[in-house]
Order: C-alpha cells, then sequence, then structure tokens
C-alpha cells in the first residue's frame, strides 16, 4: 500500500478496508467464520492473554474450523482477563472472561461448535459512539 | 449447532451472587426440567450487568427481555409465563422512574449502560497493530477534514466549542490552549502528548495507547495544524513498553501511509512524531517538569508563568495535552461541538474515563459521561463493593485529590463538583475503600506516595510533607496527641499556600479530606488510642481471657517473641510490652481465648 | 505596554514589563526576605528557582501565595507582602527548613556569617514546631572544599555557579523528596570529580553546607613552633577586601594593616605575593613575546593564543575539560607557586635557613590555592612549595582569634627582599590585571621603547568577555579576557574551532577575576562589593610608583643574582610547569 494522497483517496481507503473486513468476516463460508478477539494490553497480557490466544489458534486449527483470531486493546474489564470477544456468524458479539486454557476448550466445543452459551459471559455495558 | 430457542441469562456478578443468584438458576432449572424444556432453553451465569442497584438480573434472550430484582420464588413463574407462554412478566420489568412505565427495550436495553466510550472508542474493537481497522472506523478522518476543509481557525473554534477540558488533571480549555499556542508567534513550535501517567491505580492512557494509538498520533497532527508546528513528541514512561511498541508501530505504518511526514493528504501539510521516554517520575506529569526532563535535565517543574505556551521545549511555544484529551479530538472534529457537548455537564462536557480500584467488584477502565454520580460508577458499573461490605469512601484524583464518603455519593461527577467537595478529577483514579480502611492510614499512605514523587526542589514539599508524614505516622502507631490533628491542618494550609508546583499544592489534599469527612476517626487514633478500622497495629491489643483459656500452651509455642507466658493447663498471659501483634495466637487459639481489642 | 502599574502594600509602583515583584518592592524600599535567590547585578548571574518559598507575597485574587523572586509585576496587581498570612507562611517554611537542619551553630564554620542563621532571626524563630527526621550523610572532604551535606537546604545556588557559571557541572541536585541533595553525581567524593576547586559554590552558599577547608590550626602551630622560620605572603586582592572581616566598608584597602597584623601574628617575615606576580609577567611576558616572534617569523607550529596560568581552577578546567589544548597556555607557575619556589631556594640560601626548617604560608583570596600548593609537581622531597594557603576568611578568623584589633593598627610595610611589587603586580587580583601587566611589560621589552600610557582601559571592566587590540608600535596585538569559566569554554571552544584570533588571552575562574575569588568574604550577592574592590586594586596601582614589573628592582635583582634571565634553564626548572591530562 502506497501513501495516501488526499481526503477523498482516504475516504475511499475507508470504504475499500470496511469491505475488506467485512468479506473477511464471511468469507467464502460466510455460516461458518468465526472472529476471536483477544484483549491483549498489558493487563491482559499479564494475566495470559498470549497463552491464550496462542491456545485459541491451536485449538481451532486443529478442529478445523474456520476463524480469524486478531488481538485488541483493553476492553476495560481488568477484573475479568484475559478477555475474549467471540462472534459468530450473524450473531452478536459475545465477551467472555477469565478465558484460561480450559475455558478456551469450552468455549469452541460448547459456544462456537454449537452455540450453546457457557457461564462467565460479560454483559457489554456501554455504549460507543455510533449508538 | 444445538437449536436452544432460548437462553436465560443470570447476573452472576458478586452483588447479584449475594442476593441467591445461584439459588435462582437452581430454581430456573428445576422448573426447566418440570416442564421438559433441557433442549430448548439453557441457562447461563454471566459477569456482572452492571446494574446492581436492581438485581438480580435475569435477561431473556432472544427478546432481550431484561428482568430485575428477581427473587428465587419468581423463576417458576418467568419460566411458566416467558418461556412456556412466551409472555413476559411485567411486575418483573424495569420501572421507568420518570415515565412510571414498565421497560422491556428489546433494542438492547440502553437504559442500564451508563457508560458512553468516546475516548476508549476503539479500544477493544480494533487490532491496534492494524492501520486498516483504525480507518474502517474513522481513523484519520478528522485530520484530513481538517487539512482539507477547514482553517486552523475554524478547527480549534470547534475543539473550544467543544468544551473539551484537558483530562490529565487540570482541567484547562483544551481549545483555547491551542489557540493560546498558535497565537505565540515563533518559527519552531512543538506538540507534546503527554503520556507520563503516574497516579497511582490509573492506567487508562496506558490502555489507550494500547489500544488505539492512532487515535492519538491523528490528534497530535491535528493540533500541529491548528497550533502551527510541524513536530510531535510523546513522552512515555519507559515503564510501558507495550504502549511504546504499538505507537512505533502505530507511527510507521501511518507514515507509510503518508498520514505522517510530508505533504500529508497532498494538503502541503508537514508533521512528525517522535518519542521520548521518561523515567516514571511522577512529578514528570507537570508540564514543565516533563519539558526539563525532555531537554535532558532534572525532572522538576519551574515557576509558570512563562508557560509552555509561550516558552517549552527547547524554548519554544509547546502544547502540552495528556493522552485522554487528545483521544477526545477525532471524535469531535467528525461528529461536531454540539454533539460533543451535548454529552456532560454545563462547565463539563464529554466523557471521563476512570480507573475503578480498590474494595470494588468490577475492577476495570470505565468511560462515562460528565455528570454521572459516584453512586451510579460504584454501584451500577463497578457492581458495588467487594465481599458485601460497607462503602466507606473513595479517592479521587490521586494523591492530588480527596476521599469522598456517603454524603457525595449523588454528586454528580464534574471538574468543579469535585473541587467544590475537596477532591479533585485528576486524571481518573478512583480507589474505592471500604469499612476495613482506617482512613488516617489511607492519608498516610499518598503522603508516602507523594513522598517519594516529590522532586525535593522547594521546601514545603520537600520537607512539609515529610513531617506531615511523620505525623500521621506518629497518629498510627497510637503516639499521637491531640494537638497534631491542628497541626496536620495548620501544615496542611501553608503547604497548599506556598509549594510550587500543583503537586506540592495538593498533596496535602488527602490529609485535609480524610480530616474534614473523618475526623472521629482521627480523634479515636489520638484520644482513645483506637483504631475504628482494625488496621493500625500498634492500637490493637491482644489479651487472653483467663476463663477461656485451657492452657493448651498453642499460642505460648507459636508466638513468634516470646511474649505468652503461663504454665501447662493453666490460664496464659500476653506481655503487651513484647507483643508485636502479629496475631498468630488470635488464629491458633482453638477456643476463643484471645481477644482483640 | 511596556510599563506597569501595580500597588505593593497599598503604595502605587511603575515598573517596567517584565519586572518582578521582588524587584519592584526594593524599588520603594520595601525589602521581601529571600533565601535561595540571588542575584549579581552585572556579571550576568541570577539564581532563580523559587524553590525556598520564603519570598512568598500576597497577591489579591490569587488562590496560593506567590514568590516574589518569580514572580512578574502585571498591571492593576494588588501586593501585600508581610501580611499575617503571608508572615505565617514564610515562618513555617523557615522552621520546616530548620527542621532539617543540624543546629550545630556553635561550632560550625558559617555561624555569625550564614544567610540561614540571619533569615531565622528576622523572621523571629523560637522554636521548631514540625520535628522529625533530619537527613544525614556523609561529610566529603577534598584538598580546598568541605561539604557538609547535612547543612544544605537546596538553595541551588551552588548548582548555578558551578553549571551555569562555570560550566563544570559537579554540583546538581540528586535524589527526590526529602533525600534530595546537591550533590556530584552518584554522590561521589569531589575529588573523584572534575571540580576545580574555584570555591564560588563555597562563595555563594548560604549555610555552612560548603567551606573551605580550614587550615588556621596548622599555621598555628607552625607558629608556635620555635624551630621553624615562617614566612607568609599575601595576594593581591587580599588587601582589598579583608577589611570587610572587620566591618570596613567593601574597596577599603588595608595593606599597610594587613602587613601590621601578620606580623603580630608572628610570622618572620611578611612578604607580597605581587612581588611573584612581577616574577610572573617577567616569565610569562617573555614567553609571549617569544611565541609571537616565532610567529611572526613564519613558524606554523607555535601555539597561539597564549593563555594566562595564574589562577589554579583555570588550570585544574582545562586538565580535565580541554586536555589536548595542554600545550596553549603559559607554562610560567602561578605567582604563589613562583613565591614558594623562590623562597624555599633563593631565600632560604640568603636567610641561612634549611627548607625543612622555613614554612611558607600563602594569605589566598581563593580555595584552589590550597588544592594547588599541594600539587605533587610543587614538591621537593615531598617537601612542598607553599606550606599552608589560608583564605582571606582564614585570616580574618585568625586575627580575631588573636584580639587584634585590626582598624587600629599603624600602617607597615612589606619586608624585603620579596615585599616590594609594582604597580602591575597589583592589579593581577581583577579580571584583566593580569593580561594589562603583561602589556606593560611586553610593550616595552618588544619595542623597546617606553610607553605612553599605563592604564589600558580597554583592557578593564566586569564584561565576561572582554576584547582588545594594542598597538605595540605598529604590531597590532590581540588579547581577550574571561573571567568565569563558562566564558572561558567560549573562548577555548574558539581556539579548537580554529575561529580565535587573539595573541594572548587570560582568563580568571572567578567572576571579577580573584577579588571575587572563593575565598573572599562573602559578598552576600551583591555585586557591588567587587565593583569596589576591584577600584581599590586600581588606586593602589595608580599610587605605586614603580607600576611596570620589569622597572621592579628586586626583580631585577633576582635575576641578577640568582636566575640568570627569564626563562633561563634556573628559570626553567623553578618557575615554570607541565599540565597533566586528567581525563
Amino acid at each position: 500500500m502506497g501513501k495516501i494522497k488526499s481526503l477523498a483517496d482516504l475516504r475511499k481507503m475507508k470504504e475499500e478496508v470496511q469491505t475488506k473486513i467485512k468479506l473477511r468476516e464471511t468469507s467464502n463460508h460466510p455460516e461458518q467464520v468465526v472472529q476471536v478477539k483477544v484483549g491483549m494490553a498489558t493487563c491482559g497480557i499479564a494475566s495470559g492473554a498470549k497463552e491464550t490466544m496462542k491456545f485459541f489458534i491451536e485449538e481451532l486449527e486443529q478442529e478445523a474450523i474456520d476463524a480469524v483470531v486478531t488481538q485488541t486493546g483493553c476492553m476495560g474489564y481488568c477484573y475479568a482477563e484475559p478477555t475474549v470477544e467471540v462472534t459468530l456468524p450473524k450473531k452478536d458479539p459475545v465477551v467472555f472472561g477469565h478465558v484460561d486454557k480450559e475455558k478456551v476448550h469450552e468455549i469452541i466445543n460448547s459456544y462456537i461448535k454449537r452455540g450453546e452459551l457457557i457461564d462467565g459471559i460479560i454483559p457489554v455495558n456501554f455504549k460507543t459512539i455510533d449508538d | 449447532m444445538t437449536d436452544y430457542k432460548m437462553h436465560l441469562l443470570i447476573c452472576g456478578g458478586t452483588g447479584c451472587k449475594a442476593s441467591e443468584s445461584d439459588e435462582i438458576k437452581n430454581r430456573l432449572n428445576q422448573f426447566i426440567e418440570k416442564h421438559g424444556l433441557e433442549d430448548d432453553v439453557q441457562v447461563v451465569m454471566t459477569g456482572c450487568f452492571g446494574f446492581c442497584e436492581k438485581g438480580p438480573i435475569v435477561k431473556v434472550l432472544p427478546d432481550n427481555t431484561f428482568y430485575v430484582q428477581v427473587k428465587p420464588s419468581d423463576a417458576e413463574e418467568i419460566i411458566k409465563e416467558h418461556v412456556v407462554k412466551g409472555r413476559p412478566v411485567p411486575r418483573l420489568l424495569y420501572t421507568d422512574p420518570k415515565s412510571e412505565k414498565h421497560v422491556s427495550d428489546s433494542k438492547g436495553m440502553d437504559f442500564y449502560k451508563k457508560q458512553i466510550r468516546v475516548a476508549l472508542r476503539n479500544c477493544g474493537f480494533i487490532n491496534p497493530e492494524n492501520i486498516d481497522e483504525c480507518i474502517a472506523r474513522d481513523g484519520y478522518q478528522a485530520l484530513g477534514k481538517c487539512l482539507t476543509e477547514m482553517t486552523p481557525e475554524e478547527a480549534i473554534k470547534e475543539v473550544k466549542d467543544s468544551g473539551l477540558r484537558g483530562r490529565g488533571g487540570g482541567g484547562f480549555p483544551t481549545g483555547l490552549k491551542w489557540e493560546i499556542t498558535r497565537n505565540v508567534e515563533n518559527d519552531q513550535k512543538y506538540v507534546v502528548c503527554n503520556a507520563d501517567e503516574g497516579d497511582p491505580g490509573a492506567f487508562m492512557d496506558r490502555s489507550i495507547l494500547e489500544g488505539d494509538p492512532h487515535s492519538v498520533i491523528e490528534a497530535m497532527a491535528i493540533c500541529g495544524y491548528c497550533i502551527g508546528a510541524d513536530t510531535g513528541l510523546v513522552y512515555i514512561r519507559a515503564e510501558y513498553p507495550l504502549a511504546i511498541q504499538r505507537l512505533k508501530v502505530a507511527i510507521r505504518q501511518a507514515e507509510e501511509y503518508g498520514l505522517l511526514g510530508e505533504d500529508i493528504l497532498g494538503t502541503g501539510f508537514n508533521f512528525r512524531i517522535e518519542l521520548r521516554y521518561g523515567a516514571g517520575a511522577f512529578v514528570c506529569g507537570e508540564e514543565t517538569a516533563l519539558i526539563h526532563s525532555m531537554e535532558g535535565l532534572r525532572g522538576e517543574p519551574t515557576f509558570k508563568p512563562p508557560f509552555p505556551s509561550v516558552s517549552g521545549y527547547m524554548g519554544k511555544p509547546t502544547n502540552v495535552n495528556n493522552v485522554e484529551t487528545l483521544a477526545n479530538i477525532p471524535v469531535i472534529i467528525n461528529k461536531g461541538a454540539a454533539w460533543f457537548s451535548s454529552i456532560g455537564t454545563e462547565k463539563s462536557k464529554g466523557t471521563k474515563v476512570f480507573a475503578l480500584a480498590g474494595k470494588i467488584n468490577n475492577v476495570g477502565l470505565i468511560e462515562v459521561p460528565m455528570g454521572t454520580t459516584l453512586r451510579e460508577v460504584i454501584y451500577d458499573i463497578g457492581g458495588g463493593i467487594k465481599d458485601g461490605k460497607e462503602f466507606k469512601a473513595v479517592q479521587t484524583g490521586g494523591p492530588s485529590g480527596g476521599c469522598l464518603t456517603k454524603e457525595h455519593l449523588d454528586i454528580p461527577i464534574d471538574y468543579d463538583n469535585l473541587l467544590a467537595v475537596g477532591s479533585m478529577m485528576g486524571s481518573g483514579g478512583m480507589i474505592v475503600m471500604d469499612e476495613d480502611d482506617c482512613m488516617v492510614s489511607i492519608a498516610k499512605f499518598y503522603l508516602d506516595f507523594t513522598l517519594e514523587e516529590s522532586c525535593g526542589k522547594c521546601t514545603p514539599c520537600r520537607v512539609g510533607n515529610k513531617r506531615l508524614y511523620e505525623i500521621l505516622d506518629k497518629i498510627t502507631q497510637g503516639k499521637g496527641e491531640a494537638e497534631d490533628i491542628e497541626r496536620l491542618k495548620e501544615l496542611s494550609f501553608v503547604i497548599k499556600d506556598t509549594a510550587l508546583c500543583g503537586l506540592g499544592q495538593t498533596s496535602p489534599n488527602p490529609v485535609l479530606s480524610t480530616i474534614s469527612n473523618f475526623e472521629n476517626e482521627y480523634l479515636a487514633h489520638v484520644v482513645d488510642g483506637k483504631c475504628p478500622a482494625g488496621q493500625c497495629k500498634s492500637l490493637l491489643r491482644y489479651d487472653i481471657l483467663e476463663e477461656m483459656c485451657t492452657g493448651c500452651t498453642l499460642c505460648f509455642r507459636n508466638c513468634p517473641v516470646g511474649a505468652i507466658t503461663g504454665e501447662r493447663r493453666q490460664p496464659h498471659y500476653i506481655d503487651q510490652s513484647l507483643c508485636i501483634k502479629c496475631g498468630v495466637c488470635y488464629e491458633k487459639c482453638k477456643f476463643n481465648a484471645v481477644i482483640l481489642t | 505596554m511596556d510599563t506597569i502599574n501595580l500597588t505593593i502594600d497599598h503604595k502605587p509602583v511603575v515598573v517596567k514589563k517584565g519586572t518582578t515583584i521582588l524587584e519592584a518592592a526594593s524599588g520603594i524600599g520595601i525589602d521581601i526576605p529571600t533565601l535561595c535567590h540571588m542575584k549579581l547585578e552585572d556579571l550576568n548571574i541570577e539564581n532563580k528557582p523559587g524553590g525556598c518559598r520564603i519570598c512568598v507575597v500576597e497577591v489579591n485574587g490569587r488562590r496560593n501565595l506567590a514568590p516574589a523572586c518569580c514572580t512578574e509585576a502585571n498591571d492593576g496587581m494588588e501586593v501585600n507582602t508581610h501580611s499575617m498570612r503571608v508572615i505565617n507562611a514564610r515562618r513555617t517554611v523557615m522552621e520546616l527548613i530548620l527542621s532539617d537542619h543540624p543546629f550545630d551553630c556553635l561550632v560550625c564554620a558559617k555561624s555569625g556569617n550564614c544567610d540561614l542563621q540571619d533569615m531565622a532571626h528576622r523572621l523571629g524563630i523560637r522554636e521548631i514546631h514540625y520535628k522529625g527526621e533530619q537527613s544525614t550523610y556523609r561529610e566529603d572532604t577534598s584538598p580546598a572544599i568541605i561539604r557538609e551535606v547535612d547543612k544544605c537546604i537546596m538553595c541551588r545556588r551552588c548548582e548555578t555557579m558551578c553549571n551555569e557559571v562555570q560550566t563544570v557541572g559537579v554540583l546538581s541536585a540528586i535524589n527526590r523528596g526529602f533525600q534530595s541533595v546537591v550533590s556530584p553525581a552518584f554522590e561521589m567524593n569531589l575529588d573523584h570529580s572534575v571540580c576545580t576547586y574555584c570555591g564560588q559554590c563555597v562563595a555563594v552558599c548560604p549555610t555552612g553546607a560548603l567551606t573551605e577547608v580550614d587550615e588556621t590550626g596548622k599555621v598555628i602551630r607552625a607558629l608556635s613552633d620555635p624551630t621553624k622560620t615562617v614566612i607568609v605572603q599575601t595576594a593581591p586582592a587580599v588587601r582589598a577586601a579583608l577589611g570587610e572581616e572587620f566591618g570596613m566598608e567593601a574597596g577599603t584597602l588595608v595593606t599597610g594593616k594587613l602587613v601590621a597584623a601578620l606580623k603580630r601574628l608572628g610570622f618572620d617575615y611578611v612578604f607580597d605575593t605581587d612581588f611573584a606576580a612581577d616574577l610572573t609577567i617577567m616569565e610569562e611576558g617573555t614567553e609571549l613575546l617569544t611565541r609571537l616572534q616565532k610567529h611572526l617569523d613564519g613558524d606554523k607550529d607555535v601555539k597561539l593564543p597564549i593563555l594566562t596560568s595564574c589562577c589554579p581552577a583555570w588550570v585544574k578546567f582545562f586538565e580535565h575539560q580541554f586536555p589536548e589544548m595542554k600545550d596553549i597556555p603559559s607554562t610560567a607557575r602561578s605567582p604563589q607557586q613562583m613565591f614558594g619556589a623562590i623562597a624555599k631556594t633563593y631565600l632560604a640560601d640568603k636567610l641561612g635557613v634549611k627548607r625543612e626548617d622555613l614554612v611558607v604560608v600563602s594569605i589566598m583570596p581563593c580555595v584552589a590555592k590550597k588544592y594547588e600548593c599541594g600539587r605533587d609537581e610543587f614538591k621537593t622531597n615531598d617537601n612542598p612549595d607553599v606550606d599552608y594557603a589560608i583564605t582571606t576568611r582564614e585570616l580574618g578568623a585568625l586575627i580575631k582569634l588573636s584580639s587584634i584589633d585590626f582598624k587600629a593598627l599603624p600602617n607597615e610595610d612589606f619586608d624585603h627582599p620579596l615585599g616590594e611589587s609594582s604597580g602591575a603586580g597589583v592589579i593581577f587580583g581583577t579580571t584583566g590585571g593580569v593580561i594589562e601587566a603583561a602589556v606593560r611589560t611586553a610593550y616595552e621589552v618588544h619595542t623597546q621603547k617606553e610607553l605612553p600610557r599605563l592604564d589600558f582601559d580597554e583592557l578593564r571592566g566586569m564584561e565576561g568577555i572582554r576584547e582588545a587590540t594594542i598597538d605595540f608600535n605598529g604590531l597590532p596585538i590581540k588579547i581577550g579576557i574571561a573571567h568565569g569559566l563558562g566564558n572561558a569554554r567560549k573562548l577555548l571552544e574558539d581556539i579548537q574551532a580554529g575561529k580565535s584570533e587573539f595573541h594572548a588571552i587570560e582568563i580568571m575562574s572567578c567572576p571579577g577575576g580573584c577579588i571575587g575569588g572563593g575565598g573572599q568574604p562573602y559578598h552576600h550577592g551583591n555585586a557591588d562589593v567587587l565593583k569596589k574592590r576591584q577600584m581599590a586594586l586600581y588606586t593602589e596601582d595608580r599610587n605605586k610608583t614603580i607600576r611596570k614589573s620589569h622597572e621592579n628592582p628586586y626583580i631585577v635583582k633576582l635575576y641578577e643574582e640568582f636566575l640568570g634571565k627569564p626563562m633561563s634553564e634556573k628559570a626553567h626548572h623553578l618557575l615554570h610547569t607541565e599540565y597533566f591530562d586528567r581525563t
């Protein structure tokens, strides 16, 4: 990607990346791509988020689940680190707290595979600027 | 996929658990089984909903019905009526206090969402190391808009009109600061981002830099455009390695895209950003000290004026803004001053990020509109006090702030209201204390911090705070005298009146606010020789009740200092002159013969 | 708007924009007490950290009190300098300072001359209400300066002198909070640092935290030892300042009383460093002319400009900071050391006293001289050419100790043969004096003509860096003068960069030259004192019958009887030295 030369270019680029991210989220199997975001701020990493993320990637690969695992910043729930947000296709994102290896298993087996909610969900309690 | 048709989410936050949410879950499951719905309905325990005032909460998915103050006895009705017959139970719905109507807001139940994330808008949403994700969420649009469609004066006006005030503690109007710096003529000016976060317990700046570094970069460039600077410097503590790394990545990516560097977006505007590392000295958050530290000098404040806006880094006009302040800028430009100023109170606009810490259940980072009450923050968002204990006080404004009490719980939080009650906004640390916290010890704790962090330049802060600390220490040791309280006050007033910088001028605040709000606790220490919270060890006294003691010798054998004497099967005694109040005897005694007074 | 109207203590005042409240108040006779603040007018030296908070005043409409020393007057300002709120704050702050200060006044070197003590008295402190832990630090003794860091009140005056004025950079604030103190880096000792011992830190310290190494005890012991012949030399600047120790007006010349006092103290012979200053001119002037001649003859290797070398702090400065330039300064020893070398050879022979039995004491305006006389190259068989160097202040104390009524003393004359001096030797004590003295001799030696005038006003003054061109009968000689090591650094950097066009440069470490030396009576921040001392030396010069070094008959005799000619082998051995790379 080269330099962005003007505001018009920047706006065009915004559209493009939005589409790209959407495409990535829907990919070839829109009903199967799962998006996992791991909170990787200092607080998360200190509580083991790196391990959690690594484990997520490994497990999802092993289970051959089409998923995108990315890092993100602090979600604010420091009392429940590591925190992970899972978005199943066509569903609202769900945030899980205290996600250790065992919890990763549980999330994959119950929520990602079967859509069953499990204990430890953190209800999102804020509005965003887009609301 | 299992086809649960319905989920019942029950709040498993500490507050709700105390109100029998476990029992509610059992009952719900019981009635689900009774109706043979195990394969259709699942009950899930969740984290705190942040609406503890009305807990326990049960939320029904997919229709988002929100039940409040649910009791175990309500389980049957929820299952029978709502789950089986599809009819919500009106009496359990939230009643809007204004309209007095039941609310069953299925669109997301926003009424309980007390937070609005403006500065934290991208934290936890985007991958901070991928500029595309930031651009997809309007990143750099505000910079483009300023450079292309607005004059610097117009952009400054937008910031001024928004009512944004400095989030680092001082609360100085940001737009005005920019205007002043713009109006100073000089061939070289600087934009400095103050990322020397240092309040105990506060970490919002770190989180923003780690989660959304581009917002800060974008805002610095906007500021540069407005004041006429082509160089930005981020003064960041070296103890924030992840934030530093993410900032570096973000700066590199922005440079690759031409969003930093020469001729940004073809407008002829140049702006570059460099990092400067601090060693984590609290006083370097004070802008003149920060600038001296960046210049390689001892990090100590100098007298203002001249303000950095006139003579700052290398003697050039310098605009210093805190991270959170900057993070608000792109939103103000994009959504307009009117939108921003619609949030908040009359003199404090927008939102404020707080770091909740201490004896509170949901320790974490929150962002609320100015004007939210302490009660809402502590109970509705923070999930209340840990272990069901009694709220005693909350320290806002870090070591420069003051302790607020129950009386202050319903004060809308903004700059002026906090000042009026003897505390301050500060950078947004909020430390909650419960009944077990001794307020003299709290004041001592903060003084200890100030002592460590004082630069030592001016007498009142260097020596005065030391003397304040010593008096407090004396009181917690049980050696205080009645006149010490007066002495603390007198000395505090002089320190506030004479110290050189904000750190010294505010350092006695924790002392003064604890004295004014908890004078009885001070008196208990100096007059009665007691620490009501039981925290001051020297004021504790362990005794053995003769009639309860069986002479088992367990305490005698475990006392680390040999303060206990006594014959086997005879009552034992504690020699108070030797006792170090470690409490081992108290823990070991199987007959409750050791008492604590 | 260039003028500001304000009221101070209800009196209207009009001042220029940029004037501080302190200056504005002082202009109408209101004396606001200050402690850390120090301003040496005309020398461009100011210490204004705003740290002590003694000078706080009440400004109407302001939330807290304002430090008068660094708050600029604003239009319409209403200032109250002595309200009860102010007095209470001032006294409390003073009590806080004292609560962390040793109560050593009875045995403190600074007692009676201590700004802190005076301030405590002025503010009427009778009790310290806030007692607590006191800072304790290791005492640091060096060959010249003692640091009793417990007594440091963080006024930062020494730091300003060491860093901004002298650019030596040894003393700065270290640690934080209550532990803050001014110290060399890592709390090293001064003698492990690049300290030049210029003593400007001592000159400005408001307490006893920085003092000279007191050697009066050793002098007393020498004087009471019947087996020793004890002689004394007195530096030029001493006579212009010693009177201040006895309450005399600054700038009072006390040469005759000084001699009389030294004789009453029991010195066997009272000589004058001015004699050695004349000797220095003979050697240094000859060196200048030699290098100049080589330069004129086209020798590309010759080092110009030549730099003076009489100031020991300056010598140590370039040995540390500019060692690659150590072949540029004159190799001539300082007058103190020339005197010592001649005393322990020529004079000892004349008196028939063995070197070991001859004790040479010098009275110096300087603390670095204590260090200088201890340097190894100035010793023979471990016996130093100068045994003890004591400061003007130490001499004052010794005279008081001996109950000598100084003011009532008659004027007496120096002894011979090392007591006669020219006016040129006298002005060594002020900035510009050494080079003026050198010009008087070099001109006549070079041109073989008599100087048409003796007062070179173009070389005089208090500007930090001065320059002048003197016409040596058609040959323009460019002369530079710097006092204060920061100014010296600028000239040295020019030389390093090849930008310097000077033939000769005089450098003195202390602002004002030796009259402002670290061993002089304390000026307490009053630069007028230095100017008056300077005038006194020029007056003494004018009153002398002999005003050129080469015309001093005892100098002529010394060369005839002993040294041969300037820069002879003997002169080289006794009067010249070498420099060391101390990096």
